[in-house]
């Protein structure tokens, strides 16, 4: 059956659906559509590669690329090792008991705590409890233990689909489980988990609350040097530039440059996971 | 390798991966904990009575739950209104009416709107449909809690539709293709059986993008024009629990009254939202054994 038949079928509802979708269509183009008519006119190689100048109403936003790009690397090597691990025990150890089924709820719980209490834990953790400070290294931690849940459930999503005959060849021929897993499971998996890791990472690249006390700041001077100074964000950067500056109006095409920057890295990193996930499922063919 | 160093690395690796796993659970419980520690010394400064029954949230002297909480539902409240109708017609439409090229454009255009960040929908809020609301119904500014209402739905939308199409799709095709052979049309299928078996499903899509709405910080904060005072209506200017925290704490001294009350604010928001997950899992677990 195709549209036009279910349509004269009974049009009504059909109507109606069709409107729901249009709608929630309708708001992604208004998003993109705002930003980006906006938003390129202020981009330009001086915007991207220079430091804010003028008390942030002239320049570019370099610190905040810089700082948002390094926060990410911070949440990556964070959460990817503990990530994967306990996605391979889920996979390939854990037996369908109560204390796993106790583990896969604490997993869903982690997804669903808001992300301002992930601060307010960096905060009491990270800054003040290990003396860290506000610091990138505070808000890359803090970011870290937002992305685990999510990469949690989908690198064990991809360890799932590597053929349980993979295994037990691995098995038959002497490999013990841990060799297994090292050489057969995770090579497999590699594609399915990078897709994964990505999406998770292109979230937490967007987000703001965590790291509002963990250590994002409105200014700093130069590009970040070490791991212990504050630091800017094009996420915290474009909150502050539309609700915190004194003079609002005139910073407004910079902020919706740093919109448009932002946008276009979380969808690059999109993108980048999108063709991985296609590369991988031709091979499969 | 000699295979003595092969099996103790073996052993070691499983008790590793075995420590990962305990670590979630270490994670949930020290973020409740924490919470809790400070909360409970809130609560040897202010009695929780008065942090439950008193109507003011003013961090000097009063410290009431009353007006944030009641903000942070109203623009739940909202958003549901908006998101809940629009997400399930929507994941109804992409699963059961849209074929080939189109619902190859729609599935990826939902992944959009999911990676946007909340920041630039808040954003959106204020250049967008903060002029928009303030023209349309005539008043000074539309930073105000019927805004709040429209980006949390945008925020909860993509969430609603892929969980809700998710279980809408798992209805499988020979219940369907009884009814269309019993001469049932399109809409009839839809409504008296796909709609049906995949209920459950359903409330536990509502019950997620509640969760997100309800802790979704960002977009209230800039969109929602933070007054203290209680909320009235959807056109008065609120402040949720997120957003006071938001707000607060990053001014507020270490370890005062005021500190440890934002503390007791995340541990209500924290169980909120808990419990409307775990209700959420358990609708899901109820579709799972349908099948």
């Amino acid at each position: 059956m195709n549209f036009k038949t279910i349509f004269k079928e009974n049009p009504l509802p059909a109507t109606m659906l069709l409107l729901c979708t249009l709608l929630v269509c309708t708001f992604l183009f208004l998003i993109l559509g705002e930003i980006f008519s906006k938003g390129l006119s202020a981009l330009s190689w001086s915007f991207i590669f220079d430091a804010p100048k003028n008390g942030m109403t002239e320049g570019g936003i370099l610190p905040a690329i810089v700082g948002t790009l390094l926060l990410t690397l911070i949440t990556t090597l964070a959460s990817l090792p503990i990530g994967i691990a306990c996605a391979i025990y889920l996979s390939e150890y854990a037996e369908n008991n109560t204390t796993t089924q106790i583990i896969r709820a604490a997993i869903r719980n982690l997804a669903g705590v808001p992300s301002i209490i992930y601060g307010l834990f960096g905060l009491a953790l990270f800054v003040q409890g290990l003396q860290l400070g506000t610091s990138i290294l505070s808000a890359g931690l803090t970011l870290g233990l937002l992305s685990l849940p999510y990469i949690i459930t989908t690198t064990e999503e991809a360890l799932k689909t590597v053929p349980q005959s993979m295994r037990e060849g691995a098995l038959a021929l002497g490999a013990t489980q841990f060799e297994t897993i090292r050489d057969i499971v995770l090579p497999a998996s590699i594609p399915g988990i990078a897709t994964g890791v990505i999406l998770s990472l292109s979230r937490a690249a967007g987000e703001t609350a965590p790291i509002l006390f963990t250590g994002a700041a409105f200014y700093v001077t130069g590009l970040p040097g070490n791991l212990f100074q504050e630091f800017m964000a094009l996420p915290y950067h474009l909150y502050m530039l539309t609700t915190q500056h004194q003079s609002i109006a005139t910073v407004r095409p910079l902020a919706y440059g740093t919109a448009a920057v932002l946008i276009l890295l979380v969808f690059m990193l999109n993108i980048v996971a999108f063709m991985i996930r296609n590369k991988f499922r031709n091979q499969l063919k | 390798m000699n295979n003595r160093l092969r099996v103790r690395m073996d052993k070691a690796f499983k008790v590793v991966f075995r420590i990962a796993g305990f670590a979630c659970i270490a994670i949930l419980v020290s973020i409740f904990m924490m919470l809790l520690y400070n909360t409970v010394a809130f609560f040897s400064q202010i009695k929780p009575l008065d942090f439950i029954t008193d109507t003011q949230w003013n961090p000097s002297r009063h410290f009431g739950l009353l007006p944030l909480l009641a903000s942070t539902l109203l623009v739940t409240l909202g958003a549901m209104a908006i998101a809940i109708p629009l997400g399930i017609g929507t994941a109804l439409f992409i699963s059961e009416y849209a074929t080939g090229f189109v619902k190859n454009i729609l599935k990826p255009a939902v992944e959009m709107l999911s990676a946007i960040p909340s920041v630039v929908i808040g954003f959106l809020g204020i250049v967008v449909i903060s002029p928009g609301i303030s023209n349309l119904f005539g008043l000074s500014n539309g930073l105000n809690a019927l805004n709040g209402a429209i980006l949390l739905a945008i925020m909860a939308l993509p969430t609603i539709i892929t969980v809700a199409e998710d279980a809408i799709h798992a209805v499988p095709m020979t219940v369907k293709e009884a009814s269309y052979g019993l001469g049932a049309t399109k809409w009839a299928t839809v409504k008296n059986i796909v709609l049906p078996a995949a209920y459950p499903g359903i409330i536990a899509a509502i019950m997620l993008g509640m969760g997100r709405a309800i802790g979704e910080t960002m977009t209230v904060l800039m969109a929602t024009g933070n007054s203290l005072a209680f909320p009235t209506g959807f056109f008065s200017s609120i402040r949720t629990i997120t957003a006071t925290i938001a707000i607060e704490m990053g001014e507020v001294p270490f370890q005062t009254t005021h500190y440890y009350g934002l503390f007791a604010l995340a541990l209500i928001l924290f169980l909120i939202t808990m419990a409307v997950n775990v209700l959420a899992e358990r609708m899901a677990n109820r579709i799972r054994k349908f099948q």
